[in-house]
């Protein structure tokens, strides 16, 4: 949990309060901020990548079929893969939970 | 021959279809939903790779990827003042360079990067970029231009074009919003005679890659200056950083080009330019603008991209406005 959100005691730090991990950001879950959430249909989408390429917070990655999939742990829902996909294959829907 | 021709006359570019897996920056960062700045230096990131090291000023930038006990960096990273990171690259690529001399290292390859936004870049640290690109450091200096003084709150900046309405700048009954016009910067850079400078932005990914490998490559100083919308300061939609970004381009506002040893190089032509109203519009911070005001700025932003054509030679260069 700490690790989701970032906070931690003072007690746990490192000497010197040094960060050891390379990126260790990733383990930030700012999924949480999405109110919205970008689903694609892969009947409509070409495989052409400017989700991936547009996307602020590197949530898309390859699969092994080519398309390319959201990875929700960090999508925070911005929307502007869906606005930029060139066959409007992303939609963007209500969050719920 | 000059010395950025030289470097680069076998540069290779990127393309959509091939683009470079790695991430020197994570996610889980703390920009704002639809960041067009942090877009824009996940992107130069990707084309730098992995063998850097950066020099970062204090501004949005710095903030979101740096909150402790948490980094997003995957690479050397540091950060010492807002107003010093160009004299910061200057000091790490001066030690590399001597600490490769002694035979201490052997690491010929690294590239030395600086960067910042408008503020850290335009205002106050314009004394320690110059003072680097005139002692002539093999480094890349990024501005990521959103316009304003955004971590703090949205301040006007040197940046700001004419008519913003910002926190320092409101508009009212007796303010337009930013009373004065934009500093060129990039023509700044190109005054100190460098071998390469060069204008970018996220909605051109391809472009804004290929502009930032070919300041790495090329030996000396390089400046690239990019334009990152910030749907927060801008008032825009979260959705619309890159669509904001392309009606930049498309509207003459930003002019996409390259500078050479010292030669101009449009980047893209603009066929047929949309009116600047269109750009506006999506924007809250232009909405009080009048007509006349529109028409003021409209003829200024005619007359500068003329300015830039001339400078380029003409209009025949530049490849047709489409990515
Ligand atoms: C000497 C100094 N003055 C002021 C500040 C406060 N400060 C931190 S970030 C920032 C704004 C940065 O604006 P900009 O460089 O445009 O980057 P942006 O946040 O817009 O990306 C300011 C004023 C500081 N850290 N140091
Ligand atoms: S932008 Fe649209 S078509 Fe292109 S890969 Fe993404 S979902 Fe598929
Ligand atoms: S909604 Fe925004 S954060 Fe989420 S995948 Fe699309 S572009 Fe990325
Ligand atoms: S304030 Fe603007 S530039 Fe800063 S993180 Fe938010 S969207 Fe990005
Ligand atoms: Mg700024």
């Amino acid at each position: 949990m700490a690790k989701e959100t970032g906070i931690i005691s003072w007690k746990k730090l490192n000497l010197g309060i040094a960060i050891t991990e390379p990126g260790n950001a990733s383990q930030l879950k700012t999924g949480d901020w999405r109110s919205m959430k970008p689903i694609t249909d892969r009947e409509k989408c070409t495989k052409c990548g400017q989700c991936y390429i547009y996307c602020p917070d590197m949530v898309y990655s390859k699969d092994a079929e080519g398309y390319f999939v959201q990875n929700y742990y960090y999508c925070k829902g911005c929307g502007i893969c869906a606005k930029e996909c060139p066959v409007d294959a992303i939609t963007m829907v209500q969050e719920v939970d | 021959m000059g010395i950025a021709s030289e470097a680069l006359k076998n540069f290779k570019g990127f393309n959509l279809k091939n683009m470079p897996e790695v991430e020197p920056l994570s996610p889980g960062h703390r920009a704002c939903q639809g960041c067009g700045e942090v877009l824009a230096l996940r992107l130069a990131m990707k084309a730098l790779g992995e063998n850097v090291v950066m020099c970062s000023a204090t501004g949005c930038m710095e903030i979101i990827t740096s909150p402790f006990p948490q980094t997003a960096w995957k690479v050397p990273w540091i950060h010492v003042a807002f107003e010093n990171a160009a004299a910061v690259a200057s000091g790490v690529e001066s030690a590399y360079k001597a600490m490769n001399r002694k035979g201490i290292i052997n690491q010929p390859d690294v590239v030395f990067v600086g960067y910042g936004g408008d503020g850290a870049t335009m205002d106050i640290g314009i004394q320690a970029l110059s003072g680097a690109l005139e002692r002539g450091h093999n480094f890349v200096y990024m501005c990521f231009d959103n316009e304003a003084y955004m971590n703090t709150g949205i301040q006007r900046s040197s940046g700001t074009p004419f008519g913003a309405g910002t926190t320092t700048s409101p508009p009212g009954k007796k303010s337009i919003g930013q009373s004065t016009w934009k500093k060129n910067l990039p023509a700044i850079a190109v005054a100190h005679n460098i071998p390469y400078v060069a204008t970018a932005t996220p909605a051109y990914p391809v472009d804004l890659m290929n502009k930032v490998k070919k300041a790495a490559m090329v030996p000396g100083p390089a400046y690239l200056h990019i334009y990152s919308p910030c749907p927060t300061g801008w008032r825009c939609g979260i959705d619309e950083s890159v669509q904001v970004a392309r009606l930049a381009v498309q509207s003459k506002v930003f002019p996409l080009y390259e500078v050479i040893d010292g030669q101009y190089v449009l980047s893209r032509k603009v066929a047929k330019p949309k009116p600047i109203t269109e750009y506006f519009k999506p924007q809250r911070r232009f909405r009080h603008l009048t007509e006349a005001d529109v028409a003021k700025i409209q003829e200024r932003i005619d007359a500068e991209y003329e300015d830039i054509l001339k400078k380029c030679g003409g209009d025949g260069k530049g490849k047709e406005e489409k990515e």
